[in-house]
């Protein structure tokens, strides 16, 4: 089965003998780079600087590798890495436009599309570089050398400045003249080449650019989806790989008790006017679900990034109830706040079968608030598409077992072996299972589409903390009087769906530890931790988290200045060294130890004067340096005590790190909701087990909303708490 | 509807069936003397099994209460039944569109988990209703059935034109559905 990769994500090889496959749809260039370990170009002594370490049209072959001569829509690479040299760590794929040909980007060009094969065909990994706008060149693939195996990576890094800047990154010196180099070789060798096909105007183009992306990676599903047919052999992903379950399962049917059995914040179950407009927090939260569906339109049409103006934040039977909800908080206290609150509870459950149209509508789910019916139409989402890939994957199987069952039997019987009844009944077999597979695949597209189609009215719709950074519901931010019901710690994706993204949501206060693997890329594990610890912090209200950083031997001090340059959003380092962890570590075990011990004697309120009664998370760097026997057991009892007095515990760390430990540490591991840096899949669905495809929240490049929204809630006065 | 009949769950006005649901009902044992908490609860459950060729491939009971691929659903396992007056102790839906396309077959069983046999169990029944107009479709009187403590009920088939049905009726003897699988492959 082929991998379908997202940016980022790598994929093992499985023997050293590929061939690359590049489909760009528009003629491109191909060539490839050897690099050493630390990714500078690899050039044997005495050798022309070009000569050794660069296969490109004006000189295509290599030890291991050729590249074609000329500029094509479709491309062949055979790679050998056994007889690459030593000193060869990375093999870069990169890809160019032509000068003076065709699109002037490839923002204008569909989406170059690579599969990574077996000399035989069948396929390793595929990738889709989309998301591309004024690049000229790329590197599309990275084939690396990693503990003695060789893997390959989905990198789609692009520049604007075309070859010249991506050989400069590289560290080739004379990068322009090589770069004239290879498009003079090219336009040699034009001629030959395959005419370009017409495209839109350079103006045009780029208006739609987002469209062709989109249309591109569309075409380019069913011509990969072929192979995968073909080679299945009947696997399907082993979840048994998988590391974790996502927490926090409201199925469909347990969605109502679930989620009633929360917080303090939701609303009593039962439903009576009277009921909900009695109990406080019921009605507030009633009332901040009445302004939701009003803040949601203005926070989504201010950037003007939403494709269509005809999105209703509404629930379908819900037409005139936010305008009623959203005066609740006129008066919450007083009983004319009453009856707004119960009919808001009591509508989505009440008549109004006419829905109009028939097409999805963001909240279509059970709920006492937008907010709730949102989650929980996000969690009934994830469901469907884990249960739909399930019955696709089980019928591929099923196909494919048929089929090698019926080739046994006709193998068995010395009758039927050979001559040409076998060869018809070996076809017949065949056609059984590619039918079925079709089948099936269309069933699932049915299920896909339909999907697709929810998911591009959700995500608009979607509140902050249920939204990705690229959102424009951020760029509304205000800061929450309470905290949400969840909060979204990245997207999850399955193979045969890698365009859908379902919210990885995760409730609120946390039940676990996060643990940011740092094991492949360590600074991106430091920014996808401040990401998540940004989140956590807009989430709550002003002052209701209390985050402390531990960065004992300050590496990660450019990492984690957003998080400072706000304001006093978080805690000032402590001394460092294992002197500033312990001492951070003994006040927060013993804050545990004194909120557990209130608890357990009834005496919540008998907590010193002046005891912040914020939530506090710990955000741990490079553990476990810094720490000692006492520092580690002191960690380890706050990850499996702390969730439940509200001290929550973020780790960034590579296991290797800990290795000394041993398995003492495994419980810890395993205790924590695993977040990796780059997407990998490592997350089990609670239903049926599939392994997803995470991908961490991290903020687009060269946006500025994390800072602006941390300034924003820096900004804010705290919330009082206390009666 | 008789043993081994066959009908169609096209419905008249040309449209197909899109869901139907196995009903299982009985009445909870009877207390009897000083002791009643004694008394042996009596458990009744409902299973679907799914076919593919032949072969099974998945299955509902009250382990395992939504097939992976989400359109069997069993509601809930109950221990003692009670309702006993046409009310259904357990169900089983079946959203028909959703089963997955190599499904062909789909059995629903009853057994005994506590081992009663059905001539001791009072007012048991157990019926498939076609869940868009809440008709019912079949229905079997278990109570007096004889020494038996498992039922292959019914079975629902794909053929080209969609859904059909079929009485099995067949009594058979078992725990759970994986002692009737013997049972069921000859009526497949």
């Amino acid at each position: 089965m082929t991998a379908e990769l997202v940016r980022g994500q790598n994929h093992p090889l499985p023997g050293t003998r590929l061939e690359i496959r590049v489909s760009a749809g528009i003629p491109v260039v191909a060539a490839v780079t050897l690099a050493d370990e630390q990714g500078r170009a690899v050039a044997a002594p005495g050798e022309a600087p070009e000569g050794a370490w660069l296969a490109h049209p004006g000189s295509p072959q290599l030890s291991g590798v050729e590249v074609p001569r000329q500029a094509a829509a479709e491309h062949r690479v055979a790679v050998d890495l056994g007889t690459m040299p030593q000193p060869v760590h990375r093999v870069h794929v990169l890809l160019a436009l032509p000068p003076g040909r065709g699109p002037a980007d490839f923002g204008a060009a569909p989406a170059p599309h690579l599969t990574v094969t077996r000399p035989d065909g069948t396929g390793i990994a595929s990738y889709t570089i989309t998301g591309l706008t004024s690049e000229t060149a790329l590197i599309a693939l990275e084939v690396y050398r990693r503990q003695g195996a060789w893997r390959v990576r989905a990198v789609g890094q692009g520049y604007a400045g075309g070859l010249a800047a991506l050989l400069l990154d590289q560290a080739v010196l004379e990068a322009p003249e090589v770069a004239a180099r290879i498009h003079e070789a090219v336009t040699r060798a034009q001629p030959r080449s395959i005419p370009v096909p017409p495209s839109a105007g350079p103006a045009d183009s780029r208006a739609t650019q987002g469209e062709v992306a989109t249309d591109g990676s569309a075409s380019a599903a069913p011509t990969d989806s072929r192979p995968r047919r073909g080679a299945s052999g009947g696997t399907v992903p082993a979840a048994a790989d998988a590391e974790g379950t996502v927490p926090g399962v409201p199925g469909a049917s347990s969605a109502a008790a679930s989620t009633f059995s929360g917080g303090p914040g939701d609303a009593p179950p039962g439903g009576s006017p009277a009921q909900s407009g009695s109990a406080s927090p019921g009605a507030s939260r009633a009332a901040s679900g009445g302004t939701v569906p009003g803040t949601g339109p203005s926070g989504a049409a201010a950037p003007g990034a939403t494709p269509s103006g005809g999105i209703d934040y509404r629930h379908p039977r819900r037409r005139t109830v936010p305008a009623q909800g959203a005066a609740v908080p006129a008066g919450p206290a007083d009983g004319g706040a009453e009856a707004p609150a119960g009919s808001s509870g009591g509508a989505p459950s009440g008549g109004g079968d006419a829905a109009p149209g028939g097409g999805p509508v963001a909240g279509d789910a059970a709920g006492w608030t937008m907010e709730e019916r949102l989650h929980n139409q996000i969690w009934g989402m994830f469901e469907d598409l884990a249960r739909s890939v399930a019955a696709y994957r089980s019928a591929e199987d099923f196909a494919q077992s048929r089929y090698e069952q019926e080739l046994d039997r006709l193998l068995a019987d010395p009758r039927t072996r050979g001559g040409p009844a076998a060869e018809a009944a070996r076809e017949q077999a065949m056609a059984k299972q590619v039918a079925l597979v079709d089948q099936a695949r269309a069933v699932l597209d049915r299920d896909l589409a339909q999907l697709v189609a929810e998911a591009e009215v959700v995500e608009p719709a979607l509140p902050p903390a249920f939204a990705g950074w690229e959102n424009p519901s951020w760029h509304a931010y205000r800061v929450p009087q309470e905290p949400p019901l969840a909060v979204r710690l990245g997207s999850l994706s399955l193979p045969e769906a890698p365009e859908l993204r379902i919210p990885l949501l995760v409730r609120l206060p946390l039940e676990r530890g996060l643990w940011v693997d740092a094991g492949e890329d360590r600074r991106g594990a430091l920014d996808t931790a401040v990401a998540v610890a940004a989140r956590l912090l807009a989430s709550y209200p002003a002052g209701g988290l209390t985050v402390h950083v531990l960065d004992p031997a300050g590496t990660g001090a450019t990492a984690f200045a957003p998080l400072y340059a706000a304001g006093a959003l978080v805690q000032p380092q402590p001394t460092p060294g294992p002197a500033g962890v312990g001492e951070v570590l003994q006040r927060l075990t013993e804050r545990v130890d004194l909120v557990q011990m209130a608890l357990r004697g009834g005496a919540a309120d008998a907590l010193p004067p002046g005891f912040d009664a914020a939530e506090q998370l710990l955000v741990v760097h490079e553990f476990p340096f810094g720490f000692d026997d006492r520092a580690v057991n002191q960690l380890r009892y706050l990850a499996d005590e702390g969730h439940t007095v509200g001290v929550h515990v973020l780790l960034v760390a590579d296991r290797e790190d800990a290795a000394e430990y041993g398995p003492l540490l495994s419980p810890l591991w395993r205790a924590t909701l695993r977040l990796t840096p780059l997407p990998s899949d490592h997350l089990a669905d609670p239903w049926v087990g599939h392994a997803w495809t995470y991908e961490p929240p991290l903020v687009p490049p060269g946006s500025t909303i994390l800072p602006q929204v941390l300034r924003h809630l820096a900004a804010s006065p705290p919330a009082t708490h206390g009666q | 509807m008789t043993k081994g009949q066959k009908i169609s769950l096209s419905k008249s006005d040309g449209g197909a069936l899109s869901a139907v649901r196995m009903g299982l009902g009985w009445q909870a044992a009877p207390r009897r003397g000083l002791f009643g908490s004694r008394t042996r609860e009596i458990d009744l459950d409902a299973s679907a099994v799914l076919f593919a060729d032949k072969q099974p491939v998945d299955v509902v009971f009250f382990r395992h209460l939504t097939s992976d691929d989400g359109s069997v659903r069993h509601t809930g396992d109950n221990l003692v039944g009670g309702a006993g007056q046409g009310g259904d102790d357990e169900s089983i839906l079946v959203d028909l569109q959703r089963v997955p396309v190599h499904v062909d077959q789909i059995v629903f069983t009853v057994n005994s988990f506590t081992g009663q046999t059905f001539a001791e169990v009072q007012n048991a029944f157990c019926r498939l209703v076609d869940e868009t107009n809440g008709q019912e479709l079949a229905r079997y009187t278990l109570t007096g059935g004889g020494p038996y403590t498992a039922q292959i009920m019914a079975k629902v088939q794909r053929g080209a034109s969609g859904w059909s049905m079929t009485a099995i009726g067949t009594p058979a003897n078992g725990r759970t559905f994986q002692d009737l699988i013997p049972a069921i492959l000859p009526v497949l």
